[in-house]
């Protein structure tokens, strides 16, 4: 596993614009190895806009963001180092929860855990062959979230990941989250609710 | 890479199964505008021989805009298009291959079915030929070119429309060509035929290109 190694999120000065708007201004923000992050702010200020200007899904419009590893000799675009959870759960209702998963894995590449080893973590073995339409809410995130674990990528993105999850899912998503940044991961969250861990940087935006 | 290609192609065929409407949709569409025609044209069957190759060209066309504008949009609405995007594999060779799995899943059974559709127009057996083989490629190029529309108007709720406006004129050419070989009673089959893969060759190795980068600007 890959995973032991160094790594760093640098951002600096970082700024979103859709069109002639600002939606984001002077964000610096710096992530190493183990560390986890919480943007918060109210609704609106640009939390999602922060984490999916990250992803890539938005260009910048100015500022530098740069991932750096330590061992990587090859450099590998950001974007297939991280994983991202939105509000959007990337899930077809159509599909069942291993299906699902299984598509992830393929988008992915590169598996760590099969479908019912991540579906298990996330104590949602018993729904592996349901369609994801079935589901409720929180069990629909859980499937979601259970893409964290079947692919090894070092950051993650998790866009508001308590919603809809039970206070049983919760303390299980802390674990999980605890258990990354211990093999040497990177977690950057947009809350309301803070995950509780201890060291959490806290990025607070809508102070601008 | 080829595997999660594969993925890609296998999820939307078995969605494409499971959800089904696409497909079949276009189908019964270019059915029954096959069928109604000669009941709208009247029992001459020299006249409806002579137009048959042009109806099925013109319903083949309006069967495959049909379904297209859900494309990607349906990915888009439930953030696996997000997914995609954090792929090791170029957003380029995913939208080809889910063109690929599109056109399996609509224009094949169309090709397949048009010579038994072609009986209806009274068309002999070249020229049942020669209608199957020009829609062959011609169903391809009409779902290249309809993922370019399907991707820039894949925010829109109400894109269909806008895609048939957008792709009509793109496909103009292609039905020119693909008319004219398969009257090959009038013109030899094979100069117009050609031009009618040269577009299709185009259309597959062009519109990808677009329609990714409509696809990413969408993300924003």
């Amino acid at each position: 596993m890959d995973k032991i190694q160094r790594s760093h999120l640098l951002i600096e000065d970082l700024s979103v614009a859709r069109g002639e708007r600002i939606l984001l201004g002077g964000i610096s923000l710096q992530l190493s190895s183990g560390q986890i992050a919480e943007v918060t702010g109210p609704n609106g200020v640009g939390k999602s806009t922060l984490l999916r200007a990250i992803a890539g899904f938005f260009p910048l419009r100015s500022g530098r963001m740069s991932w750096v590893e330590s061992e990587a000799a090859d450099s590998v675009p950001l974007a297939e180092r991280l994983h991202y959870v939105g509000h959007l759960d990337g899930l077809k209702s159509a599909l069942t929860a291993r299906e699902n998963l299984e598509v992830g894995l393929g988008f992915l590449g590169r598996d760590r855990r099969t479908a019912l080893q991540a579906l298990d973590c996330m104590e949602l073995a018993h729904v592996l062959d349901l369609p994801v339409g079935y589901l409720s809410a929180g069990q629909r995130r859980r499937v979601a979230l259970a893409r964290l674990l079947i692919v090894d990528r070092p950051l993650w993105l998790l866009d508001e990941p308590l919603t809809a999850l039970d206070r049983h899912a919760r303390a299980l998503l802390k674990a999980i989250v605890a258990g990354h940044l211990g093999s040497g991961g990177l977690t950057l969250t947009a809350t309301h609710e803070p995950l509780g861990l201890a060291g959490t940087i806290q990025v607070r935006l809508g102070t601008r | 890479m080829t595997r999660i290609l594969l993925v890609v192609f296998v999820r939307d065929l078995m969605l494409a199964r499971r959800i089904g409407g696409g497909g079949i949709l276009g189908l019964v569409f270019f059915l029954s505008l096959v069928t109604v025609v000669p009941f709208a044209i009247g029992p001459d069957l020299r006249l409806l021989s002579r137009i048959g190759p042009a109806i099925l060209w013109i319903a083949a066309l309006l069967a495959s805009l049909l379904g297209l504008d859900r494309l990607f949009q349906a990915d888009q609405e439930d953030g696996s298009l997000d997914q995609m995007l954090l792929s090791p594999a170029p957003l380029e060779l995913i939208v080809l291959v889910k063109c690929m799995a599109h056109w399996f899943m609509t224009g094949l059974p169309l090709v397949m079915l048009s010579p038994l559709f072609g009986l209806m127009f009274n068309l002999d057996g070249p020229a049942l030929r020669s209608v199957a083989a020009t829609l062959l490629v011609g169903t391809p190029t009409f779902t290249f070119l309809g993922a370019i529309g399907a991707a820039l108007t894949v925010t829109l709720r109400r894109g269909g429309l806008l895609l048939s406006i957008l792709v009509v004129p793109l496909a103009v050419p292609v039905l020119i060509f693909g008319v004219s070989a398969a009257q090959s009673a009038t013109i030899p089959f094979l100069t117009p035929f050609l031009v009618l893969c040269a577009l299709g060759l185009a259309s597959i190795a062009l519109a990808p290109i677009a329609a990714a980068s409509a696809l990413r600007s969408a993300g924003e």
